[in-house]
């Protein structure tokens, strides 16, 4: 079997069995654990093979890439199958003992591995058609993941996700159909030879704004994040974290792989969109991040102002740009997802994460408060964790281009970052626990190891990414090239074509 | 090996505290100085080569794709300060020991002070800018956990965030000016730029370049308007001070100014700049001295005012003020940790820095006060202390300046206002009648070493010049010049005009000395003023920041998921009706004009039919409106030959509907809860982003793609696929892999739907 096919399969047969084994969360458990596994193991072996022999091509029942559906892996969506792997089992290590057994019994496993099957299917998918699909398999499971709690803001919150999201799977569809009806194909690669050979830039224009507006929901952009402050907070930690983690890369991922196949950026006008839109969206982020007072809110808004960072490097459509852009999603995918997992320890041990109403955690617990430090100034970008060296490549890219609002713009929201994570720190490590608001947390002891674990791990992770990140980012630079020199991928789909 | 050494080990040892130090009692914790004193050792034995002017470097590759690398250079400049810091750092670790001792935190302490102790020292020996960078953002976040160390405090933890904010915004403008120059020169290595000096001084990026550096600088060295953050930053404890802010970290900033002045400077821009906003804060901070009470915002002030003087010295660019400056930074380290060390003592050991309060310690705390006037002396600039050799290069290099009236007579008030500063941190507290309610001790020999021995040195480096003109001022002079000449110092340079001043000087300051009293009384009230102005600005500053913020969110952010989707849909209308207004590709109306009037009629009413579904009241109405739509669509479908199609969508229309009836019919009809108003926006805009997506719909319309593959499609299916059914065919076979997907959306679906079904029925019988 192609190896190509495991990432997908291996979280659809865990799906599958986990529904058969619905009545035993234990066996359950343990199918997920063990397809988690495997499904690192699996993505690491492909990155290995696509190092080693480039780029890999399945083709569906045999038949030539326009015809059937092509599953391509290059170093970029091997990358991202790794980093996928990697969150997958960490937070699923995490919600065993976050998650209640009662939620975890709402065929929270079945959901989490579809979830991770769609996100898979997105990164390893050749068609665009394909990529509508995968991102359908994501939307749903997602959005009964957000809602299975049934509480009321959960609810709100998963309507307010699923209707503008479901806008966005219409811009999709619809710009899949006007490129088909343009080109005559679904195939990217296909596709971006066709729109090659016959540039007519009008329409090119005018379709690419709808993958754009529909990426831009799905990554959360200004200003079509709202969908993201208003449900990111509201499901259990687990499952935040994940989303936290995956969701919006899933849409950054699309937009880098579309708008450098088919759409490429070296075309004024759009790119001067993206310039636009990604300032906007790491001032507007910030913006809203500096004016909350809970954590998971904090950090929820944080995520749209990062994605601006990785639109930036996107946008300058350089080699160094997109390599920033590529190891910035690698950072925050860590950073991000551990922050998160982070807050369910202080939701744990405090009951509320509510700036106001906790503090004293530094004093209590000096170990836990340094790891939350290491990754909240990692976040920040504070030298010389992981975070500083995306924004020093991103950040470099742009002065190499010469774009000096952006250079400063990212900088300024530098320090704006800095202050929201400090606050987090001020407030909830600290400050004294306020009186008027006795902590209610059910333990206030050591947390098991399945909490800990995944927290110390992502953490060493993102210090080792920021001392050792060369080896990494030589990876990233690697697939910049790859993604920005298209000729590659495209023979390596259509050559069986030919 | 041994400059990586020298670094690496004082972070090891930071990184081993915390399980190293519950072995170690807290009484013989003076035992970490041997960490610094080692690499203080280390340092030291490269003195013979940095006194003949050389060089030792040390590159480590570390991400060389970027040209960032541990490059250590060991040169004149960084010799200096690498002593001050090591050396100061084992006596301040071994003073900590006294005044910490009993604190519960101690050991933390320990592990963030020996943190900063590495990174300011990686932090000079950086000949590469970005490594230096690393490091000085590593300097900033440890004084802000030293800052808070009070951390219950709220007043600790707002001055923290303050320092924090200020030094690490000043930071990142200095990050701007980095990558900036790297870009111009393509290099980050100091040693390097220094060769394209003469072409980065004429980029047109100069300019830019300077003031994002001297940003950085200059939050760092707390100048003038950013020096408000160094007073506030007292609230550390006291060691923190003496050895952070007024020894070594805030010399980062006049450090890298002087680093760089072979770059950079040398232009009249650089000259202005640094002599305006250094003179301001020298004069500024040592009257606002004047009227402070505590000991220690006193001394903060004072170190203020040094950092304005050295900041100035090293603008005017002259191998004068360069000297001046060396020893000026060289003997305020000396001094200024001394009285820091003084004040901590009285504090520990009366419990006020009130100097109102303090009166007569000298005979209980003989060993303090010896060298508080040892430092003081050395201050106010008395032969024959290192203070004084400082004020005479200072008067020196003012007299020989082009700027001379305004340097000599601003030299000449900051100086006499430094001579009443140092009388009052170190004479003021031990003179005079002993104050009854003041119970005092001798502070305890580790809180004694430290003070003392630099006490000592500031006087026996005056009185023999000769190893300090050696070790320190000749090579330190090098990095300024690029090239090495030995210079001599001597304590005696016969009558002068910059004697002659100093004497001046001292006379006047004695006298303001003794009006002190008066000064401050009339002054009550000005202080207050002043300093919380700029407190209050900085905190009126990041209040409005906040509202602003929240305003902002707010605006967009109202929770509503109609404005939501509103935001949404309008960015997205926008962006393309911007594309087809202004790039052009609006379709062209006049090939539709051959549209049958059958399939015209057609379209008007499902319009009207959708109108209906809008506006109805009845859910019923609605929905078989909805309907109605639906089975129009499916005509489409007819009409234009695709009666596959249209089976299929009658078949899920007729489901959708039965469905939803029997979902709904026992709901209520809809509520009218929108105005007028809102009514009318609604239509409006959805009309809007209606006819901008026909737009593009009719403009695709126009396509015909080449060879489609519909059309292999066509030809393969029976012939290699082995179906009659094409559209069978492209499901099961050619695009498997979609219909695999969609069978997975509605597993999902299905699982979502009897999870909600099943737990409402458990709910409801729990």
């Amino acid at each position: 079997m192609s190896p190509l096919l495991l990432p997908l399969l291996v979280p659809f047969i865990a799906a599958l069995c986990c529904t058969l084994f619905s009545k035993s969360l234990k066996v359950q458990r343990s199918i997920s654990l063990i397809a988690a596994v495997f499904h690192l193991a699996a993505s690491f072996n492909l990155l290995q093979n696509v190092r080693s022999e480039g780029i890999q091509v399945y083709l569906n029942g045999g038949w030539a890439a326009n015809i059937g559906i092509a599953l391509v892996a290059d170093l970029f969506s091997s990358i991202m199958l790794v980093i996928t792997g990697l969150i997958s089992l960490v937070v699923l290590i995490y919600s065993l003992k976050e998650m209640s057994d009662k939620l975890q019994s709402r065929a929270y496993f079945p959901l989490f591995n579809f979830l991770m099957m769609g996100v898979n299917g997105s990164f390893v998918t050749g068609d665009i058609f394909n990529l509508y699909v995968w991102f359908e398999v994501m939307l749903l499971s997602s959005f009964i993941l957000l809602a299975m709690g049934k509480k009321p803001d959960q609810l709100e919150g998963a309507i307010k996700y699923v209707t503008i999201n479901l806008f966005s799977s219409i811009l999709f569809l619809s710009g899949a159909a006007i490129i088909y009806a343009k080109t005559g194909s679904l195939n990217m690669a296909d596709i971006a030879m066709r729109i090659a050979e016959s540039s007519d830039e009008k329409l090119l224009n005018s379709t690419a704004i709808l993958f754009l507006s529909s990426f831009g929901i799905k990554s959360a952009l200004f200003p079509m994040f709202l969908w993201l402050p208003a449900s990111y907070h509201t499901p259990p930690v687990s499952i935040s974290s994940l989303f936290a983690g995956l969701l919006t890369k899933v849409g950054i991922y699309a937009m880098i792989r579309t708008f450098t196949l088919i759409f490429p950026l070296n075309n004024g006008l759009l790119q001067e969109f993206f310039y636009v839109i990604a300032i906007l969206t790491m001032v507007v982020g910030v913006l809203c991040a500096a004016s909350q007072f809970e954590i998971r809110k904090i950090l929820s808004v944080h995520i749209v102002s990062q994605i601006g960072y990785m639109i930036l490097g996107l946008a300058l459509f350089t080699p160094l740009g997109i390599a920033g852009a590529i190891f910035y999603l690698l950072h925050n995918i860590i950073v991000k997802t551990n922050l998160f997992l982070f807050s369910g320890v202080i939701l744990r041990k405090k009951g509320s994460c509510d700036l106001k109403k906790i503090g004293g955690l530094y004093k209590v617990n000096p170990g836990f408060a340094t790891l939350f430090a290491l990754s909240a100034f990692a976040l920040a970008g504070v030298p010389p964790l992981s975070g500083f060296w995306a924004k020093f490549v991103v950040l470099k890219a742009a002065a190499d281009a010469h774009e000096y609002l952006l250079l400063g713009s990212g900088l300024a929201v530098g320090v704006v970052t800095l202050f929201s994570m400090t606050k987090i720190w001020a407030e909830a490590f600290w400050k004294k626990q306020p009186e008027e608001y006795p902590g209610v947390g059910e333990d206030t002891g050591n947390q098991p190891w399945q909490i800990m674990l995944p927290i110390v791990f992502l953490t060493i992770c993102t210090f080792a990414l920021g001392i050792w990140g060369e080896l990494i980012f030589n990876i990233c630079v690697e697939a910049a090239e790859q993604l920005l020199n298209p000729t590659e991928y495209i023979n390596a789909v259509m050559g069986e074509a030919k | 090996m041994f400059l990586l050494l020298s670094v690496a080990l004082i972070f090891m040892a930071a990184f081993a505290t915390p399980a190293i130090a519950r072995f170690i009692p807290h009484k013989q914790r003076f035992l970490f100085a041997l960490v610094p004193a080692t690499s203080f050792a280390l340092i030291c034995s490269k003195a013979s080569d940095i006194a003949q002017g050389l060089a030792i470097s040390e590159d480590y590759t570390w991400i060389p794709a970027f040209d960032i690398n541990l490059n250590f250079r060991l040169d004149g400049l960084s010799f200096l300060m690498a002593l001050l810091i090591t050396g100061i750092g084992a006596l301040i670790l071994t003073y900590a020991s006294g005044y910490l001792k009993g604190y519960e935190a101690n050991t933390r302490f320990y592990t963030i002070i020996q943190i900063f102790m590495a990174a300011m020292l990686g932090l000079v020996l950086s000949d590469n800018l970005i490594a230096m960078f690393i490091f000085w953002e590593l300097t900033t976040v440890s004084s802000f956990l030293l800052v808070g160390f009070n951390h219950e405090n709220p007043d600790a933890r707002k001055k923290a965030l303050q320092a924090l904010i200020v030094t690490a915004g000043g930071g990142l403008a200095m990050f701007a000016g980095i990558l900036l120059l790297g870009n111009v020169a393509g290099t980050y290595q100091v040693s390097e730029l220094i060769t394209h000096a003469e072409m980065i001084k004429n980029h047109k990026l100069y300019e830019a370049i300077v003031i994002l550096i001297c940003l950085g600088a200059f939050t760092k060295s707390a100048q003038f308007p950013f020096h408000f953050w160094l007073p506030n930053a007292m609230a550390a404890p006291t060691p923190v001070s003496a050895y952070l802010h007024s020894a070594t970290m805030v010399k980062a900033g006049v450090f890298l100014l002087a680093r760089l002045t072979p770059v950079l400077g040398g232009t009249s821009f650089w000259l202005h700049l640094l002599v305006y906003v250094g003179g301001f804060t020298m004069i500024l901070a040592a009257s606002l001295g004047l009227i402070y009470r505590d000991l220690k915002k006193i001394l903060a002030y004072s170190t203020l005012s040094v950092l304005g003087i050295i900041t100035l010295l090293i603008g005017m660019g002259t191998e004068f003020s360069f000297k001046a400056a060396i020893m000026m930074l060289f003997a305020h380290a000396l001094y200024k940790a001394t009285l820091f060390m003084v004040a901590g003592s009285i504090d520990h050991e009366t419990g006020t820095r009130d100097i109102t309060r303090l009166r007569g310690l000298r005979k209980v705390m003989p060993w303090t006060f010896a060298a508080a006037g040892l430092a003081a002396l050395s201050q106010a600039g008395f032969p024959p202390f290192t203070g004084f050799l400082a004020k005479e290069y200072f008067y020196g290099s003012a007299l020989d300046h082009n700027m001379k009236i305004l340097l000599i007579s601003s030299a000449f008030i900051s100086s006499m206002f430094l001579f009443v500063l140092a009388f009052k941190i170190g004479f003021h507290p031990f003179l005079g009648r002993e104050n009854k309610k003041i119970h005092a001790h001798e502070a305890p020999p580790t809180m004694l070493i430290g003070p003392v021995t630099l006490g000592l040195l500031s006087l026996l480096f005056g009185l023999f010049p000769g190893p300090i003109a050696k070790y320190i001022l000749s090579p330190a002079l090098a990095s300024f010049n690029t090239t090495f000449h030995p210079v001599k110092l001597k304590l005696w340079h016969g009558v002068n005009t910059a004697l002659i001043l100093s004497l001046i000087t001292l006379t006047c300051g004695f006298g303001l000395y003794k009006l002190r009293k008066k000064i401050r009384q009339n002054a009550t009230g000005v202080d207050d003023k002043l300093n919380i102005q700029f407190d209050q600005s900085f905190a009126n500053g990041l209040e409005s920041f906040i509202k602003f913020a929240k305003w902002s969110t707010k605006l967009i952010q109202s929770g509503s998921l109609r404005s939501y989707m509103i935001i949404t849909i309008s960015a997205f209308a926008g962006l393309l009706l911007y594309i087809l207004l202004y790039v052009g590709g609006m379709p062209e109306f006049y090939k539709f004009s051959h549209v049958k009037p059958i399939t015209l009629a057609f379209l008007v009413a499902l319009a009207i039919v959708t109108i209906v579904a809008c506006t109805t009241l009845s859910r019923m109405t609605a929905l078989l409106s909805l309907g109605v739509i639906g089975f129009g669509i499916t005509l489409i479908y007819m009409m234009y030959g695709a009666p596959d199609l249209a089976f299929t969508q009658i078949l899920v229309e007729t489901l959708t509907v039965v469905m939803f009836m029997v979902v709904i019919h026992k709901l209520p009809r809809f509520k009218d809860f929108s105005t007028r108003r809102k009514k009318a926006f609604d239509a409006i805009f959805a009309s809007i982003v209606g006819m901008t997506v026909t737009f593009l719909v009719i403009k695709a319309q126009n396509l015909s793609s080449k060879n489609p593959v519909s059309q292999i499609y066509a030809e393969t299916s029976y012939l290699e696929a082995h179906g009659r059914n094409v559209v069978n065919v492209i499901l099961v076979d050619f695009r498997a892999f979609d219909t695999f997907g969609e069978i997975v959306v509605l597993s999902i679906a299905g699982l979502g739907v009897s999870l909600l079904m099943r737990n409402n029925k458990k709910e409801d019988t729990e």
